[in-house]
């Protein structure tokens, strides 16, 4: 696209979802035109960011600024290497999610269809702003805005249930980020003179370590999204969303969105070397290192199929904190790798899970056995998607596992590595046993009728393009090393040896 | 004539007011006042220019010269409150038309308007007079004909909210005299500026220290300073919902302007905050303000005294702006002057769009609103945002400045409890978005239609500035800079 310059594909990628709603509320009653313009436009999405990609390849530095609200506060854009990283991501797996809800949101007849595809392409307009920002006040204003353009697709269904799950859901996400989250960022703004993302962190030698190391816990407690306990409850209540939001949305886009953050603010603003000596960084090592093992624990004993990925969800989301809040290149590259691998395994056994539901109007794992026959392939894809979140190859989420794992032992965090090894025990023990029951039934096992068949094609579509993605990122893993290498390195990517 | 402005600003709207009475009929009425609060605004508009341009404007009336002579003294200071009271009475006036109609019988229009204009006169007298009986005056203009105001609603009720409010305005009023006599006895001068030379001399007498605590509890009886706002939760209920969205954004603001005036100008930060433990009080009220008046109002099921005890809250947040001592404390006051008037505005006359259509505010009334009426829904989703803080919006403007302030000074306590504060503001509005949203509509509500356009129009204007003075702050950050910078005696 040599007739765009990086800076318009930049903002484009940002404005285009919004243009999107336009068209998308335009054409609300003709389903096809309105999803043929959602799936358009993710393609055009799609193209924009891959053509970033390879800007930042060719080493240019490409940034935009919008407006300056406040003396100092701007809402300013720039590329680089982690936010394209993340933007890929979204741009990637938007056009497949919107294939996978065409499938599904018609096959359940759901209401409001137009109010749905218009505040999805909203949210992905705000993950586009939260990726390519370039100071803390930009992304916390696209990070406020994810939570209130994904209020409506939380309580799509509006009935109580989806009310109760809805005011959890605000209230949490809203509350840390008003009293912890800003809280830093003024806090930040007041230390350091700047929010501007500079690698190797913007506060000098003055602020002592333990106003820091305060600063930290505010940035880690208020970055809700990143879920870390007793802050993560909000997750399980979102469950109430149908389940492509629950695929893109709490399986990528907010909770990615999350760790995210966390990443920026402890290469850009604190700097990895700062995190490592701050007081009160093993404290929230060993927070995190609970709630991975704590959500594990609780997934265990979910029996929702969606309630069990969402706690799956919580104890992954973790890790990826664990691995910011080592603060060493190995960390960080596995934290960064496995927003990535997550992203894939988890969006697939959402995408099953909508596909069970569809098909078989099951929503209990203990009501799924038995069910390979019917549906062999969402099976098949559930068990991929499965391994990859346990870190088994041939499945992408090997790689990130390895790199967090080995962060563990060059730290001689002893007891995070046991957390680790015995977390991934505990997927296996609540995953695998859904596919495995599902082609190998117990005796005792109901049968289903034979009426049963597999879920709408888009839907096996979208599923089975994100199961091959696991595999894929197993196989050819090299372009996303140095994408990720690139984010400690200088702006723009190194080709070093 | 420009010479001649910022008497005009007062005369006009004095002088239409009793004009009204022989206008027939009512459409013409209102259109003449609309007319005289434009001119009034476009005053306002030519004084902030002349401010900004040459500086503080002396108009001596009937050109005896201060102190025996009456000054009108126009800084950046009042001429930015005269511009805030001028620009909303002007967007509220738009609306009152047809607000009215429904909410007061047919035959007291007229009055209404005779009351709005003597009360936009007082408002405006107090912000301009640099003479000090002269704000005691028009405070009671403005006190009287808003007691009147309150009175004209249909609801029998509010004659009893009138009463509660004229009593303890009363009392208010009689607070500020008697700390304006006997600082007139100490001093021997009624002008502002003349005060403000001579109080040093005798800022040591008990007499001096009398005179401040009796105009300070006045005046907090006024702004409705949390434990003195009994008056206010049924005043703002009750009134006719034009008259709420005007004293709710303007009046309140006029009395802030008067304790910003005499803490900063007449007695000095010197005095206000080192011999008086001024500050130990405001923090403390203004906190507790903040966090009860604002869990008030979650349990409330009558939407203006959610929007009303909100008001207490917020005028807490502007208290505690300037109470924190520093300049950029004081920017965040006069910032949030500004911001609240605007949110403020835009949420009542949105509430009003719906006591037009449905003919009542509980929370009921709202169930199922927002297929019924999407763009007065949308209005106060908005405006409830910009209530919350949320970025991009003016509300966020005022918390930024104000935690930052707070910050500055090492208070990391306070900040988590403005911070605490705004998650109530979104418990409270979350009550009305989740019955316009989610609970189907009363059975008699089936039949309720969008709210017309001379209501949608100045709530959306309201609402469209909510966001415009979120995104350009260069008008409101750049002139309450100046301003602290000016009562700090830094010069800018």
């Amino acid at each position: 696209m040599m007739w765009l310059s990086p800076e318009t594909m930049l903002q484009l990628s940002i404005v285009l979802p919004v243009l999107a709603t336009a068209g998308i509320i335009a054409a609300g009653s003709y389903p096809n035109i309105r999803e043929a313009i959602s799936i358009t436009a993710g393609l055009l999405l799609l193209y924009l960011v891959v053509n970033l990609y390879m800007a930042l390849d060719n080493g240019a530095i490409v940034s935009v600024l919008w407006l300056e609200p406040l003396p100092g506060l701007a809402i300013k854009f720039r590329i680089e290497a982690l936010g394209v990283m993340f933007s890929l991501i979204a741009g990637f797996l938007w056009p497949v999610t919107t294939i996978y809800s065409i499938g599904y949101m018609r096959a359940h007849n759901e209401p409001h269809q137009t109010r749905f595809y218009a505040c999805f392409a909203i949210a992905i307009t705000c993950v586009m702003g939260v990726a390519y920002a370039d100071n803390l006040f930009t992304l916390f204003v696209f990070y406020e805005f994810l939570t209130l353009s994904t209020y409506p697709l939380v309580t799509h269904a509006g009935t109580e249930k989806a009310r109760q799950g809805g005011r959890v859901y605000l209230g949490l996400l809203l509350g840390t980020s008003i009293v912890f989250f800003l809280l830093a960022i003024i806090g930040t703004w007041l230390l350091a003179g700047t929010l501007d993302f500079v690698h190797g962190g913007v506060f000098g030698n003055e602020p002592s370590s333990y106003v820091l190391g305060v600063l930290l816990v505010l940035f880690v407690f208020g970055i809700g999204k990143a879920a870390i306990m007793p802050f993560h409850r909000w997750l399980p209540a979102a469950m109430v969303a149908p389940t492509p939001v629950s695929a893109l949305l709490h399986a990528v886009a907010v909770v990615k969105a999350g760790v995210f953050t966390l990443l920026k603010v402890v290469v850009f603003i604190f700097g990895i070397d700062l995190v490592g000596i701050l007081p009160t960084t093993q404290g929230l090592l060993y927070l995190a290192g609970a709630s991975v093992l704590l959500a594990s624990l609780i997934a265990m004993r979910q029996d929702n199929l969606k309630a069990r990925l969402a706690y799956s969800t919580i104890s992954q989301l973790n890790y990826i904190t664990i691995g910011a809040l080592l603060a060493t290149g190995t960390s960080l590259t596995g934290s960064a790798m496995h927003i990535v691998m997550h992203a894939f395994g988890k969006i697939t056994l959402f995408f099953c899970a909508g596909a069970i539901l569809t098909a078989a109007h099951q929503t209990e794992i203990s009501r799924m056995q038995g069910l390979g026959r019917q549906m062999p392939i969402t099976m098949t894809a559930f068990f991929i998607g499965s391994l990859s979140i346990i870190g088994v190859p041939p499945t992408g989420g090997s790689w990130s596992k390895w790199y967090l794992m080995m962060a563990t032992l060059e730290t001689g965090q002893w007891i995070l590595m046991a957390v680790l090894m015995l977390s991934a025990l505990l997927n296996v023990a609540y995953l695998l046993p859904i596919p495995i029951r599902a082609f190998l039934p117990a005796k005792s096992a109901q049968t289903f009728s034979t009426g049963i068949k597999e879920a709408p094609l888009l839907s096996l579509i979208a599923l089975s393009i994100t199961a091959l993605g696991c595999v894929a990122l197993f196989l050819f893993p090299q372009s996303l090393h140095e994408l990720v290498n690139a984010i400690l390195n200088a702006p723009g990517l190194n080709h070093g040896p | 004539m420009l010479t001649h402005l910022p008497i005009l600003q007062v005369i006009v709207p004095l002088m239409a007011a009793p004009i009204c009475l022989m206008l027939r009929p009512v459409r013409l009425v209102w259109l003449f006042a609309l007319i005289a609060s434009a001119m009034v605004f476009l005053i306002s508009v030519a004084l902030l220019q002349q401010v900004v341009q040459s500086g503080t404007i002396i108009y001596e009336i009937g050109g005896w010269s201060a102190p025996w002579g009456i000054e009108y003294r126009i800084d950046l200071l009042n001429a930015y409150l005269l511009l805030i009271i001028s620009a909303i009475s002007t967007v509220i006036l738009l609306s009152t038309h047809t607000s009215i109609q429904s909410e007061l019988a047919a035959e007291r229009h007229t009055f209404f308007y005779v009351a709005y204009l003597l009360c936009l006169a007082g408002l405006l007298g107090i912000a301009a007079t640099g003479d000090l009986f002269n704000v005691f005056v028009f405070l009671e203009i403005s006190a009287l004909s808003s007691y009147a105001l309150i009175a004209l609603g249909n609801n029998r009720r509010a004659l009893w909210a009138s009463y509660q409010y004229l009593i303890m305005g009363t009392i208010g009023a009689t607070f500020i005299l008697i700390g304006i006599g006997l600082m007139y006895v100490m001093t021997g001068t009624l002008n502002m500026y003349d005060l403000s030379q001579r109080l040093p001399e005798v800022s040591d007498s008990r007499t001096v220290f009398t005179a401040f605590a009796f105009f300070i509890v006045g005046v907090c009886l006024k702004l409705a300073l949390f434990p003195l706002h009994m008056w206010l939760p049924n005043a703002y209920a009750y009134a006719p919902s034009a008259v709420t969205a005007l004293l709710a954004a303007t009046a309140t603001k006029v009395a802030v302007y008067i304790l910003i005036r005499f803490i900063f100008s007449v007695f000095g930060v010197e005095f206000s905050f080192s011999h008086f433990p001024l500050q130990d009080i405001f923090l403390v009220l203004s906190l507790a303000g903040i966090l009860i008046a604002s869990t008030t109002a979650i349990f409330q099921q009558n939407v203006k005294r959610i929007l009303a005890y909100s008001s207490v809250a917020q005028v807490g947040y502007m208290i505690l702006g300037f109470s924190i001592g520093n300049p950029a404390g004081l920017m965040a006051t006069l910032l949030h002057l500004f911001n609240h008037a605007l949110m403020k505005g835009a949420l009542f006359l949105a509430v009003g769009a719906v006591m037009y259509r449905v003919g009542g505010v509980q929370l009921s009334d709202f169930a199922g609103l927002g297929k019924r009426m999407p763009w007065t829904m949308a209005a106060i989703v908005i405006g409830g945002l910009s209530l919350i803080g949320v970025p991009l919006t003016v509300g966020f403007v005022s918390k930024w400045y104000l935690v930052a302030a707070v910050l500055e000074r090492g208070w990391w306590p306070v900040a988590v409890f403005i911070l605490v504060g705004s998650l109530l503001a979104v418990i409270y509005i979350w009550r009305i978005v989740e019955a316009a949203y989610f609970q189907l509509p009363a059975p008699g509500n089936a039949e309720v239609r969008e709210a017309p356009l001379s209501l949608l129009i100045p709530t959306w204007m309201l609402v469209v500035a909510n966001i415009y003075f979120g995104l350009d702050t260069r008008l409101t950050v750049g002139i309450s800079e100046s301003i602290a910078k000016m009562l700090f005696g830094v010069e800018p």
